[in-house]
């Protein structure tokens, strides 16, 4: 597959959130506010890109018997260094994503690409496949996270936009069933522009 | 008749090709509501009486009526202004609005959807619309009122792909929406009166103290605070019976709502968790409301006769359940038909699966 390709599939045309429906249950918790989701998106990035490149580059010597523990460990130590970082650099927001960082280890997106590309691909597509994956959520935790900050809150990024016109918070969009009902609206948005994703 | 005459003198404008074609759900909608369609199917006759949408819509109209009535004097009552007429015309004047509100925003949603989808507009929100400002406030602003009619109908309708293909209650749905996202506008002391006084519903001062300050009799004739329409238990009795004589509702929904209502408050009650008699469930708050219009909406209750009664008295027991056990949300109307609009295709399913085993069992019986 052409890098580029590589790079935008998952991107829109196989996003891991609206089309694979994945990693559904942490766009639900940490979109409250805008900077959460966004730490988050970056975190899982960060594992995903470098659980596949360092899984890709063992996939040689690897007995398929034990890949999945291996995957586990991989992983695993990814995100606690991810928590680590976050508990000594961003305390704040560590504090908001409380376990949902430690989670991520079970974010179907970051297994789901190692087993997928990794495994069988060469380090440099798998690193640039995790890369675009971990955006792709990001890109969605981001939208989602926009909405409902800024119709819950009247804020962005904690600054006071909708607040100072006399708006009143909404606050059904701080309740988890309203991202799921935001995720379901850009899927609708999504899958009207992209025709051929439409079931029959 | 002038008015068939001007009709049919402008339908060549607004059919395939006309000028004005693109408006063709507007108009064919329109002319539906003033003239029985002379149009017959084109496949297979599945006719079985002279009843469509529009007819059965128009009769929950009617039986909403007393109701509506009834809660527009006891906005004037509620309010202490005296005389019987005065009372009734300050509730009307601030009824109107909501209602008309409620129409404008979910006929202009329905009929940008139609006209997209090139579907006929379907007569759904006749209903709909009335009972979304029964089942509020009077003090509700009508902007929440207009955001929570387009969330009903867009998320809980068009979706779904339009009128009778909905999972949820879209009146509840619109409720339901006010009241977790405004819900300072929506309960608590200061939004039942129209005058400004404040104080809690019968249901509110139940739920905390286990007594109210009206007898029975007050709040079986509805002289009590709440939501516009739910008040009266008298005037939805009425509305019960036209639905119940013409048919249109389902009498195994109604009867089982009120036996599961009253079996939990009985039990309730046996056990010593409340301090009220059971009776007082059916008198106050929503529920009977909600028994005799929203329970019974043909297209999100069970479709199957035995599902009917096991998702009525789901529906009753769990609405009870909600009131007594739940300290935070004094009405459990709202939640448990919501909670059982979601499990009625699978009570049906698992209705339909037992008579298709029974039946299997009769063949293997018969050989």
């Amino acid at each position: 597959m052409k890098l580029s390709k590589n790079f935008t599939n998952p991107l829109a045309a196989n996003n891991p959130v609206i089309v694979q429906i994945l990693g559904i249950c942490s766009a639900l918790a940490v979109t409250v506010k805008l900077e959460p989701a966004l730490v988050m998106g970056l975190s899982v990035t960060f594992v995903t890109a470098f659980s596949n490149l360092i899984m890709s580059l063992l996939r040689n010597g690897l007995p398929s018997r034990i890949r999945i523990i291996v995957q586990l460990v991989v992983i695993a130590t990814l995100v606690i260094v991810v928590d680590q970082f976050l508990r000594a650099y961003m305390y704040d927001v560590s504090k908001q994503l409380s376990v949902y960082v430690g989670l991520i280890i079970t974010n179907c997106i970051v297994m789901g690409r190692v087993e997928a590309f990794a495994l069988g691909n060469k380090p440099w597509d798998s690193f640039v496949d995790g890369v675009a994956n971990g955006i792709g959520y990001a890109l969605i935790l981001v939208i989602v996270a926009f909405f409902r900050e800024l119709f819950g809150s009247g804020t962005l990024f904690g600054f006071d936009v909708l607040a100072r016109f006399g708006y009143t918070n909404n606050a059904l969009m701080l309740f988890p069933p309203m991202a799921l009902i935001i995720i379901g609206c850009i899927i609708w948005v999504h899958r009207s522009i992209n025709k051929d994703l439409q079931e029959k | 008749m002038g008015l068939r005459k001007f009709v049919d003198k402008i339908k060549p404008t607004f059919s395939e090709g006309g000028k004005l074609g693109f408006l063709h759900s507007t108009f064919e909608g329109f002319e539906t509501f003033l003239y029985v369609p002379n149009t017959t199917t084109t496949r297979g006759s599945h006719i079985r009486d002279c009843n469509d949408i529009k007819r059965v819509m128009i009769v929950v109209v009617l039986a909403l009526i007393p109701a509506l009535l009834f809660g527009m004097y006891n906005i004037g009552y509620q309010a202490g202004i005296e005389g019987v007429f005065p009372a009734f015309w300050f509730g009307f004047l601030k009824m109107l609005p909501m209602i008309i509100v409620s129409y404008v925003t979910g006929l202009a949603i329905e009929f940008a959807f139609a006209q997209k989808r090139k579907h006929e507009i379907n007569e759904g929100f006749l209903v709909s619309g009335l009972l979304i400002p029964m089942v509020m406030p009077i003090t509700v602003p009508l902007w929440i009122v207009a955001l929570s009619t387009a969330f009903a109908v867009v998320i809980g309708k068009e979706v779904f792909g339009g009128t009778g293909m909905n999972v949820f209650n879209p009146a509840l749905l619109a409720r339901a929406f006010a009241f977790f996202a405004y819900t300072p506008q929506m309960s608590g002391e200061a939004v039942w009166y129209a005058d400004g006084k404040t104080g809690a519903t019968a249901l509110e001062q139940l739920a905390s103290t286990g007594e109210m300050q009206w007898s029975a009799m007050d709040a079986f004739f509805g002289f009590i605070p709440g939501s516009v329409g739910e008040t009266s238990t008298c005037a939805i009795l009425i509305g019960a019976a036209i639905l119940l004589f013409t048919g249109v509702a389902s009498w195994r929904i109604m009867l089982s709502v009120f036996v599961g209502g009253l079996a939990f408050g009985y039990l309730f009650d046996a056990v010593g968790m409340t301090e009220y008699p059971a009776y007082y469930h059916l008198l106050v708050g929503g529920f009977a409301f909600g028994a005799v219009f929203m329970a019974t909406d043909p297209v999100t209750s069970a479709q199957t006769n035995t599902g009917k009664w096991i998702y009525g008295f789901m529906v009753g027991a769990l609405a009870v359940l909600i009131r007594v056990v739940n300290p935070a949300y004094p009405e459990g109307m709202m939640l448990s038909i919501l909670f059982m609009n979601a499990l009625a295709p699978l009570i049906d399913y698992f209705v339909v699966e037992r008579n298709v085993a029974r039946r299997k069992k009769l063949i293997k019986n018969v050989k």
